[in-house]
């Protein structure tokens, strides 16, 4: 089906989060949640909570609600504010896995306790020689009376050091890159064998190194099964960032434009130049063009079919980079030496923008995986 | 181009090797070669080697200095001396200023001035930009007046590179608003020292501090620190521009960042084998590759001229464009090569004695600072933009 259109729920959503964004997510109070401990405010997380944004892409019998869509929305606006909440980390990636994954009673117990608001989870799966290889995974898991010792290291995970509870890949059969003998766990990183090392990261928010040492694991899902359930949390991720840089990138341009208004060098509007002109017309296109992807293949992230979902996803994240790349580095330009600078806005999106480009498979890693399910 | 070297060249390229050998400090050489945060005595100290041994400002005229080589010589030595991890120069006091100064300055002035820039013993800064004076920076109006035998300068530079470590600025004031904007402009030296001077850094977005912004307040600058005519200071600034331009090629720098970046890329396992063995990312460091043969053979030729005495022309603003353009180009390949570990922000993993675990590989933490850093090329020096403005109007005759 073709919509381009949201629905009265979908319009809802986006008008709870814009107008959340606008009026209670200032860009001040948003540096100062960014440089905390955290990174993140617990308040905002609450607010989050009440306002039922942290059920979003969940399944309806936890109390969740919506697909892809419903994140996009929620994703687009989270870009606007540059948003260092969890949401990504916590509910799309953590949250979700556990409802691909998880037994009835594991998701009653986490997704549960997620959706309130009571807890913040991560997904540690990435690892130091994993770039985007989805099936990379050598941490290994192993029998150990009525659960699992798991040992390894997950690179990068993101908001690892303020999560509760982790969501951990490792391995129970095979080999490195073997698709099969991966399996999901879930971790107290409280407890002995966890080694947590947060850090802030480059577009604000924050990420740790997790380090397993006979780590004790409880099973999520089928043993050995876990690597399609991975695959879909890791599309949605870059189905999710994708929409947050329309955000980023809308912001981006209002920004320039109305810079390039106000900003005299000559005696003129710098705006009056035709070169920044056309250069801002491209800037405008970018935009468009993936925005006009996302409204039409956004909802394909949902698909039964998977190389209908993967053809989306991937196509969605090649554009969306490219033209986030397009629209960032412009952006820097045609303002000039302010924008270099940390006080001023446009750099912080600029850098949020360049991270995800290396987030859940670059530019190569989705036009090798477009060409090969087109062959 | 296959260069086939005399035997002089030979032996001076071995006289190069055996000099940067024995003098240059390993700790400022690793920071170099890992793109780790420099500090002045780095810069000072090397400058200060090479001084000892007349290799310090080896483009400037014998007479004041310089060294007398040809074109290849200067091609070999900066070759050998970036191979081998030695800092770039500082551009402001022995590229900029000091050329205006031989140029356009008096007697006292050389004597007072150039032996400090040579030695590096004497830091500059450059007063150029202000606030709402930046591409269009003949509408300059930190004022100087006159009284007696000095200036009184109020008013305020920005972006004002490493003002933090300078002794001295070169700076443009207003002493005149009522002619053409580029009438009234005049070109003082200040030292840094003076009463009324305060310097308040900027913080870019990798957030690093080699920016400023400096606010005088009744600076008192004697006249006899004036360079040429009152009035006139747009001519001399111009002529340095010229210099500033043509030091934008960077082609040291960029071979040395197309090494880092094939060494990270043959480190980086990729489905079926490294990065470094993948055919389209192997292709990618080629075509910057070439990029970078070109800009040198053009730099070549301009080396030639300038060695002749001719000073650059505008076919500088191609080489600050090409230059500017593959820096850039480089940091964002490497970002790309590094892949999911650019996101961590460790800036205390680029101080000097930091040895605490890195997280991830050892040279991931200065590759997302870098990228974000090196934006700064093609706005400064005259943005890309007012280069191409400048090819169009004074080489195209449009
Ligand atoms: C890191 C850094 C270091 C610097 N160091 C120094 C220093 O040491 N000393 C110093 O004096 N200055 C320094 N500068 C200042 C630098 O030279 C200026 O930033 C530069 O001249 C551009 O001016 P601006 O930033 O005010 O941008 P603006 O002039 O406001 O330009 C904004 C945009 O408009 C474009 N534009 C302007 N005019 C035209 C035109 N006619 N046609 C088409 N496009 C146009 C520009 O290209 C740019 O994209 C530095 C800047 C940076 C960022
Ligand atoms: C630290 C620093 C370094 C700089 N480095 C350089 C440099 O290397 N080279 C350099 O030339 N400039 C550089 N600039 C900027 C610079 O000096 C001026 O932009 C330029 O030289 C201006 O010349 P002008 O004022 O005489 O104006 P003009 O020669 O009259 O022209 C000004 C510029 O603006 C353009 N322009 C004017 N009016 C229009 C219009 N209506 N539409 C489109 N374009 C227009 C012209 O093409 C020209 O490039 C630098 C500035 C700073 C602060």
């Amino acid at each position: 089906m073709l919509s381009f259109d949201l629905t009265d729920e979908q319009q809802l959503l986006k008008d709870s989060v814009e107008r959340f964004i606008e009026r209670s997510y200032p860009f001040d109070k948003r540096r100062a949640s960014s440089k905390s401990d955290e990174g993140f405010s617990r308040e905002h997380w609450k607010q989050f909570a009440d306002l039922g944004w942290l059920a979003v892409g969940l399944p309806e019998e936890q109390g969740g609600f919506g697909g892809a869509r419903e994140v996009a929305v929620l994703m687009e606006a989270f870009g606007r504010g540059l948003v260092t909440e969890p949401w990504l980390a916590s509910v799309l990636l953590a949250g979700g896995t556990i409802a691909r994954a998880g037994s009835a009673e594991q998701q009653e117990e986490l997704l549960g306790a997620l959706i309130a608001g009571e807890s913040v989870m991560a997904f540690a799966h990435g690892e130091p020689k994993s770039r985007y290889d989805i099936a990379r995974v050598e941490t290994t898991a192993k029998k150990a009376g009525d659960g699992w010792k798991l040992d390894g290291h997950k690179a990068v995970v993101l908001n690892g050091d303020a999560a509760d509870r982790l969501v951990v890949s490792a391995r129970t059969a095979g080999k490195a890159r073997d698709k099969e003998g991966i399996s999901l766990f879930v971790v107290d990183p409280k407890a002995g064998g966890v080694e947590v090392r947060g850090y802030p990261t480059n577009d604000g928010g924050r990420a740790a190194e997790v380090k397993l040492s006979g780590a004790a694991g409880t099973l999520l899902g089928a043993e050995g099964k876990a690597y399609a359930v991975i695959e879909e949390t890791i599309d949605r991720a870059a189905a999710a960032v994708c929409a947050e840089s329309l955000g980023l990138m809308d912001v981006l341009n209002a920004m320039t434009l109305d810079y390039s208004k106000t900003r005299e060098q000559f005696g003129q509007k710098i705006g009056a130049f035709q070169a920044l002109q056309h250069r801002m017309a491209d800037m405008f296109v970018a935009l468009e063009e993936a925005r006009s992807l996302a409204d039409v293949y956004m909802a394909d992230v949902d698909s039964d079919d998977l190389a209908e979902r993967q053809r989306a996803v991937s196509a969605l994240k090649v554009q969306c980079d490219k033209s986030a790349r397009k629209v960032g580095q412009e952006a820097i330009q045609l303002h000039g030496g302010i924008a270099m600078t940390d006080d001023y806005q446009a750099s912080h999106y600029f850098k949020r923008l360049s991270i995800i480009a290396r987030q859940f498979g670059d530019v190569d890693w989705h036009l090798d995986r477009y060409a090969a399910l087109t062959q | 181009m296959k260069i086939t070297y005399t035997a002089e060249e030979e032996s001076f390229r071995q006289s190069v090797r055996a000099f940067v050998e024995a003098e240059l400090d390993p700790g400022t050489r690793k920071k170099v070669l890992n793109g780790l945060n420099m500090s002045k005595q780095d810069y000072v100290g090397w400058h200060g080697k090479l001084a000892t041994r007349g290799w310090s400002c080896p483009h400037w005229p014998q007479e004041h200095g310089g060294a007398g080589w040809s074109p290849m010589q200067h091609f070999i030595f900066d070759e050998e001396t970036s191979n081998a991890g030695a800092p770039g120069m500082m551009p402001f006091g022995p590229d900029m200023v000091a050329p205006v100064i031989w140029t356009f300055g008096n007697e006292e002035q050389k004597k007072q001035h150039l032996p400090g820039i040579l030695s590096g013993e004497v830091w500059w800064c450059q007063g150029y930009s202000e606030p709402n004076s930046g591409s269009d920076l003949a509408s300059l109006r930190t004022k100087a007046e006159r009284q007696g035998d000095h200036y009184i300068v109020n008013g305020g530079k920005t972006w004002t590179t490493l003002a933090q470590w300078a002794d001295w600025m070169f700076c443009l004031t207003r002493t005149d608003s009522s002619g053409k904007k580029q009438e009234g402009i005049t070109f003082l030296l200040i030292d840094m020292k003076t009463p009324g001077i305060s310097v308040h850094p900027i913080i870019t977005m990798e957030g690093g501090h080699e920016v400023n912004q400096v606010i005088f307040d009744n600076v008192k600058v004697p006249v006899a620190n004036r360079i040429g005519e009152e009035n006139k200071g747009w001519t001399y600034a111009k002529f340095l521009l010229g210099y500033e331009r043509s030091g934008m090629a960077g082609i040291p720098q960029a071979k040395r960042a197309l090494a880092r970046l094939r060494a990270i890329a043959a480190d980086q396992e990729d489905a079926d084998g490294t990065l470094a063995e993948n055919p389209r990312f192997r292709r990618k460091m080629s075509d910057v590759e070439i990029q970078i043969v070109t800009l040198e053979a053009t730099m070549l030729k301009l080396l030639a001229q300038q060695v002749q005495g001719k000073t650059p022309g505008p076919e500088a603003s191609f080489i600050k464009i090409r230059g500017t353009e593959i820096d850039q180009l480089l940091t964002e390949l490497t970002m790309e090569a590094v892949g999911p570990y650019v996101a961590p922000f460790a800036p205390e993993a680029l101080d000097t004695g930091w040895n605490e675990e890195p997280i991830g590989p050892d040279y991931a933490a200065p590759v997302a600072p870098g990228y974000f850093n090196t934006r700064k090329v093609t706005i400064y020096g005259g943005s890309n933009e007012i280069q191409k403005n400048i090819i169009a109007k004074h080489v195209l005759g449009l």
